[in-house]
C-alpha cells in the first residue's frame, strides 16, 4: 500500500467510526421520532393516564418530573455554585483542601447512579427522615418522612448533579476576565462584593449552563429514585414533599416491562419516551448553544 | 432507626400519605402527621402486580359508589405490599400469595397487630407458549423439569423439535413465590431462566419467541397459547374458569388482601364492597374468576379483632393455597 | 436577555480601570499578588464582619463534594456491615456463600447460585459479577475502537467546522437518558438482532452491551479527544518537517503521546459500564447465568439485581444487607477507577505541557 492510500485508509475508517455513532444515533432517534410523533397531542401532554396508562396523558409523569428537578435546581444550584466560587476565586493556587475537593467531585461524577438510589434510602429516607420521625412523631409504625417521597429523590439528585453544576460554574467564573476583579477590588469593594455583584453576573451564562445540564440529567436518571420517592401511578398530583410523584424516565420504564398489555401501552410508550428525549436534548442543545456562546465571548 | 425495621413499598409505590393512612385505623394518634383534608377519606392500596388492574376496577367502582372517598391503588409485587403494611406506608395489601409466617411474626412485632387475610378473587395460572407452539400438554412434573432445566426441548414432552427457552417473573412477585414453591417444590429455577419484571413483559416476550415457555395470571394471556395441565385424572385441563372452580385445574390460587388488625372505616367498607356480588362482577371484567358464591358472602366479616390467621371460620381465608386443596382432593 | 454580550461589554469596559496594577508581570504571579495585597487591605478597613461570616459559609459549602462521597461510603456500608458479624439464627447464611460454590440440596455438585428468594436463600454473588463484566468487557470491545476512531478523525481529519458540528453531536449521545437506551434496546434493537444473528436468546448480554456501548462512546470519545487534542503541535510540526504523512504522524507520534490519555478513557468508561442500570435492567434479560465466554446468554448484573430486588426486601434481611454490599462493591471498584483514571489524565496534562514549553 502507498504511503497516500494508507493516509486515505486512516482517514476512512476513523471517519467510519463517526459516520457509525453518528448513523446510531439517527436510528435511535429517528425511531423514536417516527412512533412518537403521531401520539403527541395537546391531550396527550394535559390528561391523566387512563386504561391501566396505556391511554390518556402523561401529564402526571410531566408535572412530577418538573417537580423534581425544579426542588432538585434549588437545592444543587447554590451548593454548587458556592463550591466553585470557593474554588475559584477563594482557595490558593496551592491550596490542599482544593486539590481533595477538585478529586472529590470528579469521583463523585463516577459514582453509579443506582449507587445514589442506595444512598438516598440509606441516608435520606432511612437516616434522616427517619430521625425527623423518631424526634418529633414518635412512632416507627407510621413514618411520615421515613418514607421515600419527592424531597428525598430531589435531594438524592442534587448530589448526584453537584459535580454538572461545579465544573460548569468554575469553568464560567474562569472565563471572567482577572481585571473585572481587580478594578473592583481596587475600587475599595471587598472580596465578597466583587464575586457577588462583579464575578457571578458576568458568569451568569455559565451559571445557567451548568443548571440547564444539571435539569437535563437530573430529569433522564432513573436508577436514584427507585426507591427514594418514584411511584408508577398516582391518582392525584403531589402537593407536599412527602408525597411520591411520577416521573417521566420511570414512566417510560414502567411501561416498557409492567404495563398490563404491553401491546396496547406501545403509543404511549413511544409518546413518553419522545417527550423525555425532547427535554434532554433540547436542554442540553441549550446548554451546548450558551457554552459555545460565552466560550466564543471568551476567546475574543 | 431501631424501630424501622422494613423497608418502605420501594420499588414502586404510590403516596402512602402521613395524613392519608387513618382510614381502616384504630390507632390513629393525635401526634400524627397534620390534618389533611383527605383524612379519613383515603385509602391506600399496594402490592401484588397481578392484582393492579384488578385492584383499580374496585377503586374506580368503589368512588364513583362512594363520592367524596378516595382509593389509591400501585403494585410493585406482593412482597412490596406486605412489606409497606409492615412499615405503615399503606392501609390494605394486595398478594397473589398467603403472607409467610415469618411475615406475620414481622408484623406482630412491628406494628403490634395480626394480619387479617381476605380472599378476593380466583386466579388461574396459565403456562404461556408462542401461538406456534405445538405442545399438547404438561403435566406438573414436565413443568418442573422444564423449569429446573433438566428438559430442554420441547420434542421431549411431546412438542415440535425447538430449544426451549424459559421465562419467569422478578422474584419480589408472589406469582413467582407461588410458582417456586407449587411447581418446583422450593427447588431453584435453571440458572438461564430470563427474569421480567411483570407478567406482561413475560407475555410479551413468550408472544415474539417461538422457543418460549412461561407462566403468569390467566387474565394477562394474549397473544400467546396457553397449555392445558394434566390433572389428577390424567387428562388435560385447560386454565378456564369452569375448571378453576371446579378444583379440577391444578394451578388454580387465590388472591388476597390483607389489613393490619381488623378492617375498620373505610377499609372495611372498601373490602365488603370487594366480596359483594357488585364487587365480584368486577373481578370476571378483568379476567380472573369470581370467589365461590358461598364463599364470597362470608368473607371479609366475623373476624375478631387480633386473630391472627382465622383459618377456621371461613373457608376462603384459609392460609392453604388452593392449588394444593386441589390436588390434595 | 443576552448575557453574553454583556460579559464581553463589562470586560471591555473594565479593562482600561486605573486601578488595575500593570500586567507585565508573568502571569501566575499576576493572578495572585494584587489579590493578596488588595485583600489586606481590605480586610483591614472594611470588610464587614457579615461578609466575613458569608465566605466562611461558602467555605463550608465546598465541603459538600467530600461530605458526598463519605456519607455515600457510610450510609451504604450501615446497611450492609452488619452483615459481617450479625447472627443468623437458623444459620442459613454465611458469608463464604457469597463467593464459594455450595453443594446445596437437590444439586449434583457445589454450584455458584443466585437465587435470593425461596428457602434456602441462596446469594452468591460471582454470577452476577461475571454477569457485570461479560456485558462491560462487550460493551468495551464496542466502543472503545469507536470512541477513540471517532476521536482521531475529529482531532486529526476534520476540518474545523466539521469538527465543530461532530464533537458536539457526539457529545449530546451521553445526555440521551439511559433508560431511553434500555427502552431502545428492549423494543427494537433486540428483535432486530435476533433476526439477524438468530439468538436463542432475544435479551442478552450482547443486546445489552450494543445499548451500554452507546452510553459509553461519548465518555471515551470525549477522554481520547482532549488527550489527542493536547498533544503539543510542535509535535506535530516536527514530525511533519521530518517527512512523515499524516498517517504515520498520527499513528506514531500523536498515539504514543496520547496513549495514557486513552488508557484513562477505557478506564473510565469500564467505570461508567459497570454502574450503568436501566440499559442492562431491561435489555439483558437478567437470568444470573455463569458462562463467562458465552456472548449470546442472558445475564443478569449487580446493577440490575440491586435495581430489581431492594423494593421488596425487608430492612434488615440478609437479602437487603447483600444488595447494599453489593453497591458497596460496586461503590469501591468505580472509585479506584475514577481515582485511576483521574491521575492519569492529570498526570498526561502536566507532561504534554511540560514538553511544550
Amino acid at each position: 500500500m502507498t504511503r497516500t492510500a494508507r493516509d486515505r485508509a486512516l482517514a476512512a475508517a476513523t471517519g467510519l467510526c463517526v459516520a457509525l455513532v453518528l448513523g446510531m444515533l439517527l436510528v435511535v432517534v429517528g425511531e423514536i421520532v417516527r412512533h412518537g410523533w403521531p401520539q403527541l397531542s395537546w391531550a396527550f401532554l394535559t390528561d391523566q393516564p387512563t386504561a391501566d396508562m396505556t391511554g390518556g396523558g402523561i401529564f402526571p409523569a410531566i408535572y412530577g418530573t418538573v417537580a423534581l428537578t425544579l426542588l432538585m435546581t434549588v437545592a444543587v444550584v447554590p451548593m454548587g455554585v458556592a463550591t466553585a466560587v470557593w474554588l475559584h476565586e477563594y482557595a490558593g493556587r496551592s491550596s490542599r483542601l482544593a486539590a481533595v475537593v477538585r478529586a472529590a467531585v470528579h469521583n463523585l461524577a463516577g459514582v453509579p447512579s443506582i449507587v445514589f438510589g442506595l444512598f438516598g434510602l440509606g441516608f435520606f429516607v432511612l437516616f434522616l427522615g427517619g430521625s425527623i420521625d423518631d424526634l418529633v412523631y414518635g412512632d416507627p409504625t407510621r413514618p411520615v418522612w421515613g418514607k421515600p417521597g419527592v424531597l428525598w429523590a430531589a435531594l438524592t439528585l442534587a448530589v448526584l448533579t453537584l459535580p454538572v453544576v461545579i465544573v460548569t460554574t468554575e469553568e464560567a467564573l474562569r472565563a471572567v476576565p482577572r481585571d473585572l476583579r481587580e478594578a473592583a477590588l481596587g475600587l475599595g469593594a471587598t472580596r465578597l462584593q466583587t464575586v457577588v455583584r462583579v464575578v457571578l453576573p458576568n458568569a451568569r451564562a455559565g451559571i445557567l449552563t451548568g443548571l440547564i445540564l444539571a435539569v437535563s440529567r437530573g430529569a433522564g436518571e432513573v436508577a436514584p429514585i427507585l426507591f427514594t420517592g418514584a411511584a408508577n401511578f398516582l391518582p392525584y398530583l403531589p402537593s407536599d414533599l412527602r408525597d411520591m410523584f411520577m416521573h417521566l424516565g420511570y414512566h417510560v420504564f414502567v411501561l416498557a416491562t409492567q404495563s398490563p398489555n404491553v401491546e396496547a401501552a406501545r403509543p404511549a410508550l413511544y409518546g413518553t419516551v419522545l417527550v423525555l428525549l425532547v427535554l434532554t436534548l433540547s436542554l442540553n442543545v441549550a446548554a451546548v448553544w450558551l457554552r459555545s456562546r460565552y466560550r466564543a465571548a471568551l476567546r475574543s | 432507626m431501631k424501630h424501622v425495621w422494613l423497608a418502605a413499598g420501594l420499588w414502586a409505590c404510590s403516596g402512602g400519605h402521613g395524613e392519608g393512612r387513618s382510614a381502616g385505623s384504630n390507632q390513629e394518634s393525635a401526634s400524627g402527621a397534620p390534618a389533611s383534608p383527605r383524612q379519613g377519606q383515603t385509602l391506600t392500596i399496594k402490592g401484588s402486580d397481578t392484582m393492579v388492574i384488578l385492584a383499580q376496577r374496585w377503586a374506580e367502582a368503589f368512588m364513583a359508589a362512594n363520592p367524596g372517598t378516595s382509593v389509591q391503588v400501585s403494585g410493585g409485587g406482593s412482597g412490596t405490599g406486605i412489606a409497606a403494611l409492615m412499615n405503615g406506608t399503606t392501609d390494605l395489601a394486595t398478594s397473589s400469595r398467603p403472607m409467610r409466617d415469618r411475615e406475620r411474626q414481622e408484623l406482630r412485632r412491628t406494628r403490634n397487630v395480626d394480619a387479617v387475610e381476605t380472599a378476593v378473587a380466583l386466579d388461574a395460572l396459565a403456562v404461556y407458549v408462542h401461538t406456534s407452539n405445538s405442545l399438547p400438554a404438561l403435566t406438573l412434573e414436565q413443568l418442573k423439569a422444564i423449569y429446573r432445566g433438566r428438559i430442554r426441548n420441547f420434542r421431549e414432552v411431546g412438542g415440535p423439535d425447538r430449544p426451549i427457552v424459559l421465562y419467569s417473573r422478578e422474584n419480589n412477585s408472589g406469582t413467582y413465590a407461588y410458582f417456586k414453591e407449587h411447581v418446583l417444590g422450593e427447588e431453584d429455577f435453571a440458572p438461564e431462566t430470563q427474569t421480567l419484571p411483570g407478567t406482561s413483559a413475560v407475555v410479551n416476550a413468550v408472544a415474539r419467541d417461538p422457543n418460549g415457555i412461561g407462566y403468569g395470571g390467566i387474565a394477562y394471556a394474549e397473544g400467546i397459547r396457553s397449555v392445558p395441565l394434566l390433572g389428577a385424572d390424567g387428562q388435560p385441563v385447560e386454565a378456564t374458569l369452569q375448571n378453576a372452580t371446579s378444583r379440577r385445574y391444578p394451578l388454580a390460587r387465590h388472591l388476597y388482601i390483607y389489613s393490619p388488625g381488623t378492617p375498620e372505616g373505610l377499609a372495611r367498607r372498601f373490602l365488603d364492597f370487594v366480596v359483594s356480588p357488585a364487587g365480584q362482577n368486577v373481578v370476571e371484567g378483568v379476567g380472573y374468576y369470581p370467589l365461590a358464591p358461598s364463599t364470597g358472602q362470608a368473607t371479609g366479616s366475623g373476624h375478631a379483632a387480633g386473630s391472627p390467621a382465622p383459618e377456621s371460620d371461613v373457608p376462603t381465608t384459609t392460609n392453604v393455597p388452593l392449588g394444593e386443596q386441589l390436588r390434595g382432593s | 436577555m443576552t448575557p453574553v454580550n454583556e460579559t464581553g461589554d463589562a470586560a471591555a469596559a473594565g479593562a482600561p480601570d486605573p486601578a488595575v496594577p500593570p500586567r507585565d508581570h508573568d502571569e501566575s504571579e499576576a493572578a495572585d499578588v494584587p489579590r493578596r495585597k488588595s485583600r489586606r487591605l481590605a480586610d483591614s478597613f472594611r470588610t464587614p464582619w457579615t461578609h466575613r461570616l458569608v465566605e466562611r459559609a461558602v467555605a463550608a459549602v465546598a465541603w459538600t463534594a467530600i461530605v458526598a462521597i463519605a456519607f455515600i461510603f457510610v450510609f451504604v456500608a450501615r446497611e450492609a456491615i452488619p452483615l459481617l458479624y450479625e447472627r443468623h439464627e437458623d444459620g442459613s447464611f454465611r458469608l463464604v456463600d457469597l463467593f464459594a460454590p455450595r453443594q446445596w440440596p437437590g444439586y449434583d455438585a457445589p454450584v455458584y447460585v443466585w437465587q435470593p428468594v425461596g428457602t434456602p436463600e441462596k446469594f452468591n454473588v460471582v454470577p452476577l459479577f461475571v454477569g457485570t463484566l461479560k456485558v462491560t468487557v462487550l460493551a468495551m470491545l464496542l466502543s472503545v475502537p469507536l470512541g477513540v476512531g471517532c476521536a482521531m478523525y475529529v482531532s486529526q481529519y476534520a476540518s474545523r467546522r466539521v469538527r465543530e458540528i461532530v464533537k458536539p453531536v457526539i457529545e449530546l449521545l451521553a445526555s440521551l437518558p439511559s433508560v431511553v437506551l434500555g427502552f431502545f434496546a428492549l423494543i427494537v434493537l433486540a428483535s432486530s438482532m435476533q433476526a439477524v444473528f438468530g439468538f436463542r436468546f432475544r435479551l442478552n448480554a450482547t443486546v445489552a452491551a450494543v445499548a451500554l456501548s452507546l452510553a459509553i462512546v461519548p465518555v471515551v470519545f470525549t477522554v481520547t479527544e482532549d488527550a489527542l487534542s493536547s498533544v503539543p503541535r510542535s509535535l506535530h510540526e516536527a514530525a511533519i518537517a521530518l517527512g512523515a504523512r499524516k498517517y504515520q504522524t498520527t499513528l506514531r507520534v500523536v498515539i504514543p503521546a496520547a496513549l495514557p490519555g486513552i488508557a484513562a478513557a477505557i478506564i473510565l468508561g469500564f467505570g461508567r459500564a459497570i454502574g450503568e442500570t436501566m440499559i442492562v435492567l431491561m435489555a439483558s434479560g437478567n437470568a444470573a447465568t455463569l458462562a463467562p465466554f458465552d456472548p449470546t446468554t442472558s445475564v443478569r448484573t449487580v446493577t440490575a439485581t440491586i435495581a430489581a430486588e431492594l423494593g421488596e426486601v425487608a430492612r434488615g434481611e440478609p437479602h437487603w444487607r447483600v444488595l447494599f454490599l453489593l453497591g458497596l462493591m460496586l461503590f469501591a471498584l468505580t472509585f479506584l477507577l475514577n481515582l485511576a483514571g483521574g491521575l492519569i489524565v492529570r498526570r498526561l496534562h502536566r507532561r504534554l505541557t511540560a514538553s511544550a514549553t
